[in-house]
């Protein structure tokens, strides 16, 4: 049963993947729509951005204070100076680890 | 004109970075499925079916929770749905592959490919081969995804939890999109899109995963309209 449940998971989330880029055609899509798709990035990863930051593992809000909101802060501000992807999560790790190890 | 290698050299070099969250992710995911008491061998074949981190531990949680098979896939499968929003922005640069190219090629479209490998594209929209940026981008993510989730059900999560390391993925993706921060139209769709995301969190099925994106793009058409 939980095989089945699996097959059928992976078929629906490979289909996800598949259909706008094999089955769909492109002309389909009006300008506009073309237009709009160019912020899929900034649509989409905030979704997994702000709860991965805003909310803890038992699905409630954490509080203001929490070092992930200060971890979080210093990784867009040398992310957004180093423009460099290794920096950007180590200075967020890290200074996150400093305030739950240290402080 | 860049060769193939070299342009599935650059896909890989683009997404290596992200390897310091999808490693301790891949251990993380592993892990919890033994630790749920799943067999290892399903919780292993799942990387290669699935394919999709978050969806593939939302999966184990929900069944071992109690849920119905039903309600567990259904889970999957709207987490997952974001990737037609994926699909939609790249078929303008896989337009030409053959039929089972695109077939072949989509199993391996993941966020963190996706997002490297089109902010590519968008600077190099007339090479011809940019799909193998993709290939290289996707082959690398899914490699590192089967190494990290078999460690992770082997050696269990040896990685300490105090550590806190799944606070990675959103440092991940904030390196994705901190450069749109300078850009105030990129900035209103992101900040509805994450408010979003909070509002609707306790939505069925983690609906929020497409319900703010959703948002998000109508408030993008809106941002469009009034720059005209």
């Amino acid at each position: 049963m939980t095989w089945l449940s699996i097959t059928i998971a992976g078929i629906i989330t490979y289909f996800t993947r598949m259909t706008m880029v094999a089955l769909v055609d492109r002309d389909l899509l009006g300008e506009k729509v073309k237009a709009v798709l160019a912020y899929v990035p900034s649509a989409v990863f905030p979704a997994i951005i702000f709860p991965g930051i805003f909310i803890n593992d038992y699905g409630t809000f954490i509080e203001m204070n929490d070092p992930k909101i200060f971890g979080a802060i210093v990784a867009i501000l040398v992310g957004f100076f180093s423009r460099n992807v290794i920096a950007t999560i180590l200075s967020g790790l890290t200074s996150y680890w400093v305030i739950i190890f240290l402080l | 004109m860049l060769t193939k290698k070299q342009l599935f050299s650059k896909g890989f070099l683009s997404v290596a970075p992200h390897m310091l969250s999808v490693i301790p992710f891949g251990i993380i995911c592993g892990a919890i499925g033994i630790e749920l008491g799943f067999d290892p061998i399903l919780v292993y074949a799942m990387s290669i079916i699935i394919f999709g981190g978050a969806s593939q531990i939302v999966f184990l949680q929900l069944l071992s929770g109690g849920a119905s098979a039903l309600i567990a896939v259904t889970s999957v499968g709207v987490i997952n749905s974001r990737h037609l929003l994926y699909g939609a922005v790249l078929s303008e640069y896989l337009e030409k592959l053959s039929f089972i190219k695109k077939l072949l090629i989509s199993y391996i479209v993941v966020d963190q490919g996706f997002a490297e490998s089109n902010k590519f594209f968008i600077k190099n929209k007339t090479e011809p081969h940019l799909h193998y940026h993709l290939i290289g981008s996707g082959v690398t993510l899914w490699i590192f995804w089967q190494l990290s989730t078999l460690a992770g059900i082997v050696l269990g999560s040896f990685v300490p939890e105090e550590l806190g390391l799944k606070f990675a993925i959103p440092l991940t993706f904030i390196a994705i999109v901190v450069q749109d921060l300078k850009k105030l139209d990129h900035v209103i769709v992101m900040i509805t899109c994450g408010l979003s995301s909070l509002l609707f969190f306790n939505a069925p099925f983690k609906s929020y995963i497409i319900i703010s994106p959703i948002i998000a793009l109508f408030v993008a058409a809106l941002v469009l309209r009034l720059k005209k």
